[in-house]
C-alpha cells in the first residue's frame, strides 16, 4: 500500500474541500477501497475519512418516501423496518450482496461507488483501460463470463457489481450530493453512472470533491416488489444476472411495471423496453418472454458471457412469474 | 477442561508479552513504492478499547485493525486468511458489530470498543459459543475458528434484534434461526476443513438456549 495522508473530517464543507485536491479520496466503510489500495490499484495520496459526519440517519420525507444517509450501513438499511415494509425489494437486494461482516461496514454511498470486480481490473499484469487508461482491455478476449453484455464498449466490458443499486434503480432513487462550493445536486440514479465509451476510467458524473450525502427513495410504487439473484454459489457471490422487478396487476393485466437488471452492464440496467412490453398485456408466460426478448434485443456476448443473454431472459420470466403470483 | 483453560491462559499471557516486545519495531506494510505524490511517512495516534481494556498506539495510517491487533498488540487470536475480506478468519466485533478487521484501517477506529476471541472467555470460563464449538466439533484445523466464533456471537445479537437475511422469505418479519438462516448468516466465514454442519449445530444449540 502506498503511503497516504490521513484526515478525519469533522464537517461536510472541509471534507469536500480536502477531497477536491488531486489524488485525494473519500473513505467511509473502506471495504472496497482498502482492498484496492493493498493491491495498488488505487493509490490515493490523501484519504478523507468521512465516517464522523452525521450522514447516518434514515428519515421520512413529507411525501411518504425515505431519505437514506450516505453513511447508513448496508446492514442498517436492510434492518430498518420502514425499508423492509415499504421497499422489500431494497432490503432483499442489500441482503443478497456480500456477507454480514461486509454489510456492517459498507455504506450506502460507498456501495453506489464500488468498483467493478472484472478480473482484469484486479490483475495488474494485464491491460485494463479502467485501471490504466489507453492500455487496452484484456477481458474482450479473456475470461469474461462475469462481464457485461449491454451498454458497454470495446474499450471496457466491466459490469457494475452492486445489488443495492439495482433495486434503487427500479425504485427510481435520487442521489443527493454536495459539492466543494456548497452547491447541491439531485441526480437520478440512472444518470449517476457514465457509459464506458472511450473513457471507462471515469465511472460517474460526480465532480472532484463532490460528496454523496444521501439517497432519496420516492414513495414506493404500487405492485409487488421482488429481487432475484443468480450466482455461482448460494451466498456471498456477485451476480451473474439479477432482476429487480415491481409488478402491478389489474385483474390479469399488467397495470404498471418496473424492471432493472444487475450483472449485465456498467450500471444497473433499467429496461424501458421490457416495461413497455409488459404494460397493458396479460400477465402470462408469453408476455414475460416477450419482455425478456425486448430487454435483451441489443445485448452482445463476448464469448464466455454469451450465456448471460438467455439467462437474463429466463431470470426475468421467473421473477415476473413470482411477482404475478403464478409461481 | 481446567488444564486446557490454564494452558490457554498461559499461552495468551505469553503472546501478549511477546507482542508487547515487538511494539518498538517499526510497522512496515510492504510494497510501499515511492510515487510522485507520495506524502512523507507519518504516524497517527489511536486509542482502542480491546476486550474492556484501553490501549494507546501510534500507527502508520496504513495499518489495518487486524495488523494492529496481531502485530502491534499480540492479540493473535484473530487470523489473517485472505487479507481481502473474503474468508472471515479476521472477524472481530467492533462497537457490537462483526466486521472483517483486515479491511478496516485502525486509525479510522479511534475510540472504538473491540471484542476479539481473547475477550470472550470470562474468568477462565469459555463463552457458551466457544463451549458449543468444542462440544460439537465445530472445527478441524482451527484456523478459521476464532473468526467463526466471533461471527456466531454477533449473529445471535443480530437475530435478537430481528435482522432479516437473504434466506428470510418475508423480510418484514423477524425469522427464527433455522439451519438455512444460520448458514446464510455465516456465509462470510469460510472453513476449508468444511466443518459447516457442526458449526451450524453449535450455533443452533446456543441460539436455542438463549430463547428458553
Amino acid at each position: 500500500m502506498n503511503p497516504f495522508r490521513y484526515e478525519r473530517a469533522s464537517d461536510v464543507a472541509s471534507a469536500c474541500a480536502s477531497a477536491a485536491r488531486p489524488a485525494a479520496k473519500f473513505i467511509a466503510g473502506g471495504t472496497n477501497l482498502v482492498d484496492l489500495m493493498k493491491l495498488q490499484i488505487e493509490a490515493p495520496a490523501q484519504l478523507v475519512d468521512i465516517t464522523r459526519l452525521r450522514l447516518d440517519r434514515i428519515e421520512e420525507t413529507a411525501d411518504g418516501g425515505l431519505r437514506i444517509g450516505a453513511l447508513v450501513s448496508n446492514s442498517a438499511a436492510a434492518a430498518d423496518m420502514r425499508v423492509r415494509r415499504r421497499y422489500p425489494l431494497l432490503a432483499q437486494a442489500i441482503l443478497a450482496g456480500a456477507s454480514t461482516q461486509l454489510r456492517n461496514k459498507a455504506t450506502t454511498g460507498g456501495n453506489l461507488l464500488q468498483r467493478t470486480r472484472c478480473p482484469y481490473f484486479y490483475d495488474t499484469s494485464k491491460p485494463c483501460n479502467k485501471r490504466v487508461p489507453g492500455s487496452g482491455c484484456a477481458a474482450l478476449e479473456g475470461l469474461n463470463r462475469m462481464n457485461a453484455v449491454l451498454g458497454v464498449s470495446d474499450n471496457c466490458i466491466a459490469a457494475h457489481p452492486s445489488d443495492m443499486a439495482v433495486a434503487m434503480t427500479a425504485l427510481e432513487a435520487v442521489v443527493e450530493t454536495i459539492a466543494p462550493n456548497g452547491s447541491t445536486r439531485a441526480i437520478p440514479i440512472d444518470e449517476l453512472y457514465r457509459p464506458p465509451g472511450d473513457m471507462p476510467h471515469i465511472e460517474t458524473v460526480l465532480e472532484a470533491g463532490e460528496l454523496i450525502a444521501s439517497v432519496l427513495l420516492p414513495p414506493p410504487p404500487a405492485g409487488r416488489q421482488i429481487y432475484r439473484k443468480v450466482r455461482d454459489r448460494a451466498s456471498f457471490a456477485f451476480a451473474l444476472v439479477s432482476v429487480a422487478a415491481i409488478l402491478d396487476l389489474e385483474g390479469e393485466r399488467v397495470r404498471a411495471a418496473r424492471v432493472a437488471f444487475g450483472g449485465l452492464s456498467y450500471k444497473p440496467w433499467r429496461s424501458a423496453e421490457a416495461e413497455a412490453a409488459l404494460v397493458g398485456a396479460p400477465a402470462t408466460r408469453a408476455t414475460f418472454d416477450a419482455a425478456g426478448a425486448a430487454a435483451l434485443q441489443n445485448a452482445r456476448g463476448y464469448g464466455r458471457n454469451d450465456f448471460k443473454i438467455p439467462l437474463a431472459r429466463r431470470t426475468l420470466r421467473a421473477t415476473l412469474t413470482q411477482a404475478a403470483g403464478l409461481a | 477442561m481446567k488444564e486446557f483453560l490454564r494452558s490457554m491462559a498461559t499461552r495468551r499471557w505469553f503472546l501478549k508479552t511477546s507482542g508487547a516486545a515487538t511494539l518498538t519495531l517499526a510497522s512496515s506494510p510492504s510494497m510501499a513504492q515511492p510515487a510522485a505524490e507520495t506524502p512523507p511517512l507519518s504516524t497517527e495516534h489511536v486509542d482502542l478499547t480491546i476486550n474492556g481494556r484501553p490501549y494507546a498506539l501510534d500507527l502508520d495510517p496504513r495499518t489495518t485493525l487486524l495488523d494492529a491487533l496481531r502485530e502491534h498488540l499480540g492479540f493473535t487470536g484473530s487470523k489473517k486468511g485472505c487479507d481481502q475480506g473474503q474468508c472471515g478468519a479476521c472477524t472481530i466485533i467492533v462497537n457490537g458489530q462483526r466486521i472483517n478487521s483486515c479491511l478496516a484501517l485502525a486509525v479510522m477506529h479511534d475510540g472504538d470498543e473491540i471484542t476479539t476471541i481473547e475477550g470472550l472467555v470470562e474468568e477462565g470460563v469459555l463463552h457458551p459459543m466457544q463451549a458449543a464449538f468444542v462440544r460439537h466439533d465445530g472445527f478441524q484445523c482451527g484456523y478459521c475458528t476464532p473468526g467463526q466464533i466471533c461471527s456466531a456471537v454477533a449473529l445471535l445479537s443480530e437475530s435478537r434484534q430481528g435482522w432479516p437475511s437473504y434466506a428470510t422469505a418475508d423480510v418484514a418479519t423477524a425469522p427464527a434461526l433455522t439451519d438455512a438462516e444460520i448458514a446464510e448468516r455465516m456465509s462470510g466465514n469460510i472453513c476449508r476443513c468444511s466443518a459447516y454442519p457442526n458449526i451450524v449445530a453449535a450455533i443452533r444449540e446456543v441460539a436455542g438456549e438463549g430463547s428458553q
